[in-house]
Formats: structure tokens, C-alpha cells, sequence
């Protein structure tokens, strides 16, 4: 017994020597309302380390440190100290929530570690400061509300009231909307923030109801989307919900049911299946047997892990060396299309996808029976 | 502002004032025979929201599918869990430390909300996300103009109301509820008479978790959706309407959950900053009321206990 426990240690010091370990965290949102997409995001990110180490010409074996940042702002920098202050630490593929990712960028900064936003949306994370440690793969707020509004604007909707929550992702969201669409020639009705955690929305409803807008827009995450939509129904308010990024995941279609069907919402990129490397993603995801599908954001987790790696390879395990090879990265091939980082770390995404509800799925725009004429959205032409 | 809209606030506030209420009027009964706060009342709101879940997920699966059976089964099922739960919370939580200084009922009471609010969040399955609560009532309804009346909603405030007034008969005309004001009034004397003092203690807290039990359930049909830390707010409201309404009384509890419904329609409607605030409107008139009178709108001196 004692033999074989020394072989084993043996063997292990054997292999670490031939390959040295390197450490890279994940942060996500892995508890509450938002941990569907966090362990899509954290099983991307860990099978794309485990796809690097399974590659011989890797020069590294990698490892990765998994936190949890529970949406929350506290809980986030308590998560971004952590792998900050861990000089075993080289880089983090970080946050979902956009209000998790604007407390932390600090932290990062102080501690010089390298990060690779990989699901917030809000543009201050990479454009509110000069800090040449953060990077983000997905677009910004910016580029998904005047693709929303514009597609509100096309369909015929002239009156929309807008919800949104008061952190600054829900405001962020708001007022790109509200810019936009006033640009395209809409009419803003009726503007409402509410709290995040809000349970009851009638009293703002039954105001909107009064204004009879033909959609209602709502900037926040899907908790309180969920009550929105179905408090909607419980009013006899019949308008168009149409939603952000928050919203894409199954979690929205399970805790509404048929109330679910013809929700609109937009999104950075495109769905896995679309993307340049979608297929073979999804058949790798797959293999690992994962439990939770990789959701909206998992190939974004992905590319920012790979691109972290890519910069590993090539100059060495050490944070200030990483900042510099990240900064060169312009039209690199990525499962997420072409990656390009502008002078503040934001890659200038082109691409947004439009989505709706069908029959308890979320299906692109162009693929649904809504573009097709056979359904109809409500309101609108 | 036309009278349908109108109408349709008045019938809202109803609705947010009812499950108050229904939380408050725990509140008191608790305050009433053992003088403390309960504060995992709100937490038991949750508990008989996703035990009814429960029993519907299962008897669904079973292939029942009458939604009148349904929805009894859902109620059932939430008042029997909350009823052994506030029952059982009483028995080992709060009687065992009873002649401990008020601040140690409050806390180990805070305490016992976490954790049950953190076991439905871990074991019930999904239960961290929001959950899809069934409508099993009617959903047609009438529109007058701008308001939608629902036959759903009609039907859970008349229950609501008719389940407070059954507490109140019960309170006021049964041997049950002699003894329970007895209690309330003074615990030295009740025993002497032969008031089973432990007993009275567990049927009060089993009958206010009852009636959280169907807040909760309210909650869930009204909303058609629960969420584990739905308890958290509802507990706090319902306290501060209770507080508002004067701890002790029936009455106050019902007054304070109505009102203070009535301030966040208020809140959200009629000021002009954003609606995120109505819940700081409420909380700061609750203040300002409480500096006015401080024994609440209701005083003890004005009215008897329980």
C-alpha cells in the first residue's frame, strides 16, 4: 500500500514536471436566479481547459479555479480579490452580471490580473476607464438595443412603455432603447424602474395599460421578467413583451409555460449552432455529459477561456506578459466569430441575433413561423 | 386618471393587502399569547407556497387532473406542512427559550427563517430559480373599461377575508379561543384556571402558519409564480403591518396590511419619482406613523388582546 502510494506521488511529480500546472479562474453567477447561465458559462470554460490539456502540444497542463460570484457586487469582489490575491492565478474568464463586472473591474486592476469578460453587457465595463487589464469577447448594450430598436421600429411598433430594473445594467438598457428607438421614430410612453427583487408590478402595469402602448420593453434578467410577463396577462394587458440578452434562457419558457410564446429578445452573436465553431462545440459539450446545457453565454465562456490560453502559450504564465499578448489580439478565429480588441480590451462584435419564443423554444427570427407570417407577434403591424 | 384605472389600483392594493394582512394577523397572534416575534413567520409563507407546489407536481405526475380536486389537495397539503411547522417551531424554538431575554426569541426565530428559507433554495428541486405555481382557478374575467377583473382574484380575496373572519369567530366565540385570550391576557392566572398552557401555545402557532400558509398559496395563484426568498419581503411587511396596525390587535393587523398596500399603490401611482421607490415611501409613512403613535393605529389601551 505504501509502495503504491509512493509510486503514485512519484508518477504525479513525474508528470508535473513534465508539464507545469497553470491556474485560470472562472467567476460566474453558479447560485440564484442567474445560475442557469453561470454553469452553462463554467462547463464551457472547463471544457475548454480540459480540451487544451487533452492537446500534446500544449505547453502547460491548466487548471481551473471556479468562484462564485451570485449576481452579486459583493460577493464578487469578494471572488475577484480572491483569485487576485492568488499569485498562483494567471487570468479569470469573469462575470455574467453586468453590475458584478463594473464592481470588480477595480479590483482586477489593482491586482493586475488579466480578465476576459465573458457575458456582461454593460459598455462602462471596458469603455468607463483606461485599464489595460480587462478584456470582454461579447458585445456590448450598445449594439443589441439599436438592433432592437430598429426591428420594433420595422414590425410597426410606434408606442412602447419601458420597464427596467434600477441597477446599471437595467438602466444601461434603457436608455440605449429609448435613444434608439426614439431615433427610428418611436414613442417612449411610459418609463418605470423597479427594484431587482420586485415581486409585485401591477400598480406600474395597470399605468401602463392605461397609456395602451403596443409593446411593452423590458431591460433586466429573467426573475422579474418572468413576473412581468405573467402579471401582463393576469391586467388583460395585451402588448408585445420585448425583452434584452437577460431574458435568453430556458429558464424564462420553464417558469412562464405557454405565456412564454411570441416573447422577442436580442442578443450578441449568435446561438451556438450558427456560430463558425458552433457544431463541433456543441458535440464536444455533449461528450462531457455535462447537466446543465451550456445556455445563451457558454460559447462566449469558451472563446474567453481559449483566448486566455492562446496568450498563456505564447508568453508564459505571467500576468503582466498576458496583458500584453491580449492586446494584439485582432481578427482571431473564435467558435464566437472573429475576435478583435479595440484599445479598451471590447471586442467589436458585428453580429446580433434576434429571438422568439416558439412553442416553448427559443428560435432565431429568421427560423421562426413569426417571420414567416404563419404567427404574429401582438401589436405592431 | 379614468374610474377604471382607478378601479383597477383599488382591486390590486386589495390583492397586496389581503396576503398582508393574512401575514400580519400571524404576527399578532403570536405577540398576543407569548408577547414575541416570530420572525420565520415570512419564511412559512414560502414553506406553504412550495409545499402546495409539491403536493400539485406529485398528484400531477400521478394523473390527477381535475383542478378543483387539485387545488384542494394544494391547500391542504400547505396547511397541514405549516401547521406542524409552526407547531414544531414553537415546541423547540421559541418555548424553550421563553424566559430568555426577548432578544434571543428574535434571533433564534431570524435564524430559524434562514435556514428554512436556504432548505427550500437546496432541496426542493430547481429551487433557487423562480417556479411555476399552476392556475387552478378560473382565469376568465370581465373587462370594464381599463379594468380587468378576474374571477381568480375574486375569489381569492373573498377566501381571504372569510378566513380571517373565521379566525376572529374562532378567536371570539369558541372554548378554544376563551382560552387562547386567556393565555393572551394573563399566562399566571390561565394556568391556574387549567388552561393547558403548552398546548394553547402550539395551536396558536399552528393556526397563524395556517393562515400564512394560505398566503402563500394566495401568493403562488395570483402571481403564478414562488420563489424561495418570496418570505423575506412578505415576512417584513407583514411585521411592519402589524407593528403599524398595534401588535396584538386583530383588527390593527388587518388595518396595517390594507394600509400599507395602500402606500405602495400610492407610491408607485401617484409620485413622481420612480416606482422603484415605493417600497421606501411605504417603509418611511410606516415610520412617520409610528413616531405619531407609537403603539400603533390600534392602541392596547383602545382594545383588547388577540
Amino acid at each position: 500500500m505504501r509502495f503504491a502510494a509512493a509510486a503514485l506521488i512519484a508518477t504525479l511529480s513525474l508528470s508535473a514536471r513534465a508539464k507545469e500546472t497553470v491556474r485560470i479562474a472562472f467567476v460566474g453567477p453558479l447560485t440564484g436566479g442567474n445560475s442557469a447561465i453561470g454553469l452553462g458559462g463554467r462547463n464551457s470554460a472547463d471544457l475548454a481547459v480540459k480540451l487544451r490539456n487533452a492537446d500534446a502540444k500544449a505547453k502547460y497542463q491548466y487548471e481551473l479555479l471556479v468562484l462564485d460570484d451570485e449576481c452579486k457586487p459583493d460577493a464578487g469582489v469578494q471572488m475577484a480579490t480572491k483569485a487576485g490575491s492568488d499569485r498562483t492565478v494567471v487570468g479569470g474568464v469573469t462575470h455574467y452580471c453586468s453590475v458584478v463586472a463594473m464592481a470588480t473591474v477595480d479590483t482586477y486592476h489593482r491586482f493586475g490580473l488579466p480578465a476576459i469578460v465573458w457575458g456582461a453587457v454593460l459598455p462602462d465595463i471596458t469603455y468607463a476607464h483606461d485599464f489595460k487589464e480587462i478584456h470582454r469577447v461579447n458585445g456590448t448594450m450598445i449594439n443589441q438595443n439599436e438592433t432592437n430598436a430598429k426591428f420594433m421600429a420595422e414590425h410597426g411598433f410606434k408606442k412602447v412603455a419601458v420597464i427596467h430594473d434600477t441597477t446599471d445594467y437595467g438602466k444601461g438598457h434603457n436608455k440605449y432603447f429609448s435613444q434608439f428607438f426614439g431615433k427610428s421614430g418611436g414613442q417612449i410612453v411610459a418609463t418605470f424602474g423597479v427594484t431587482a427583487d420586485q415581486q409585485d408590478f401591477t400598480a406600474e402595469l395597470t399605468q401602463i395599460k392605461a397609456q395602451n402602448p403596443e409593446a411593452i420593453y423590458f431591460g433586466g434578467l429573467t426573475p422579474i421578467g418572468v413576473r412581468i410577463r405573467a402579471q401582463m396577462d393576469k391586467l388583460g394587458l395585451k402588448a408585445q413583451f420585448d425583452g434584452t440578452s437577460g431574458i435568453v434562457n430556458d429558464d424564462f419558457i420553464k417558469a412562464l409555460g405557454p405565456l412564454a410564446e411570441g416573447a422577442l429578445a436580442f442578443r450578441e452573436g449568435a446561438p451556438a449552432e450558427k456560430l463558425p465553431g458552433g457544431k463541433k462545440f456543441l458535440e464536444d459539450y455533449n461528450k462531457q455529459g455535462y447537466s446543465n446545457p451550456p445556455e445563451a453565454y457558454g460559447p462566449f465562456a469558451y472563446a474567453a477561456a481559449e483566448l486566455l490560453m492562446d496568450a498563456i502559450e505564447k508568453a508564459g504564465p505571467d500576468r503582466k506578459k498576458i496583458i500584453k499578448e491580449l492586446a494584439n489580439v485582432k481578427d482571431r478565429d473564435s467558435i464566437v466569430g472573429k475576435i478583435t480588441f479595440d484599445d479598451h480590451g471590447q471586442n467589436t462584435v458585428p453580429a446580433i441575433a434576434k429571438y422568439v419564443v416558439q412553442d416553448g423554444k427559443w428560435l432565431t427570427w429568421e427560423e421562426s413561423e413569426y417571420a414567416s407570417g404563419k404567427r404574429k407577434l401582438t401589436g405592431g403591424k | 386618471m379614468s374610474l377604471s384605472v382607478i378601479a383597477q389600483y383599488v382591486m390590486n392594493g386589495a390583492m397586496l393587502g389581503m396576503m398582508y394582512a393574512l401575514v400580519a394577523v400571524g404576527f399578532t397572534l403570536f405577540f398576543g399569547v407569548l408577547d414575541i416575534i416570530q420572525f420565520s413567520h415570512g419564511d412559512v409563507v414560502a414553506a406553504g407556497a412550495f409545499s402546495g407546489l409539491a403536493a400539485w407536481t406529485l398528484l400531477t405526475a400521478a394523473g390527477m387532473t381535475s383542478p378543483g380536486l387539485l387545488l384542494i389537495a394544494v391547500i391542504a397539503t400547505a396547511a397541514i406542512v405549516t401547521a406542524l411547522l409552526g407547531a414544531v417551531v414553537a415546541r423547540f424554538i421559541v418555548l424553550p427559550v421563553k424566559t430568555a431575554p426577548q432578544l434571543n426569541v428574535l434571533l433564534v426565530t431570524l435564524m430559524g427563517g434562514t435556514v428554512l428559507r436556504e432548505c427550500i433554495r437546496l432541496f426542493y428541486p430547481g429551487g433557487s430559480q423562480p417556479k411555476l405555481f399552476p392556475a387552478l382557478l378560473p382565469t376568465s374575467g370581465w373587462n370594464i373599461g381599463a379594468f380587468h377583473l378576474r374571477f381568480d382574484n375574486v375569489i381569492l380575496l373573498v377566501a381571504g377575508g372569510l378566513l380571517i373572519a373565521g379566525t376572529h369567530l374562532l378567536i371570539g366565540r369558541t372554548r378554544l379561543g376563551l382560552a387562547i385570550r386567556a393565555v393572551a391576557q394573563d399566562e399566571e392566572t390561565a394556568r391556574t384556571m387549567g388552561i393547558d398552557f403548552r398546548r394553547v401555545v402550539l395551536v396558536t402557532f399552528a393556526l397563524g402558519s395556517v393562515l400564512a400558509a394560505f398566503a402563500g398559496v394566495m401568493d403562488g395563484l395570483y402571481y403564478n409564480e414562488v420563489f424561495f426568498g418570496m418570505g423575506l419581503l412578505l415576512g417584513v411587511i407583514g411585521f411592519a403591518a402589524a407593528i403599524l396596525g398595534g401588535l396584538g390587535n386583530m383588527y390593527g393587523a388587518i388595518v396595517g396590511g390594507f394600509l400599507f398596500a395602500a402606500l405602495q399603490t400610492v407610491g408607485a401611482v401617484a409620485l413622481p419619482f420612480a416606482s422603484a421607490y415605493k417600497d421606501v415611501f411605504a417603509f418611511g409613512v410606516v415610520i412617520l406613523l409610528m413616531a405619531i403613535r407609537p403603539t400603533g393605529l390600534i392602541g392596547e389601551s383602545a382594545s383588547e388582546r388577540v
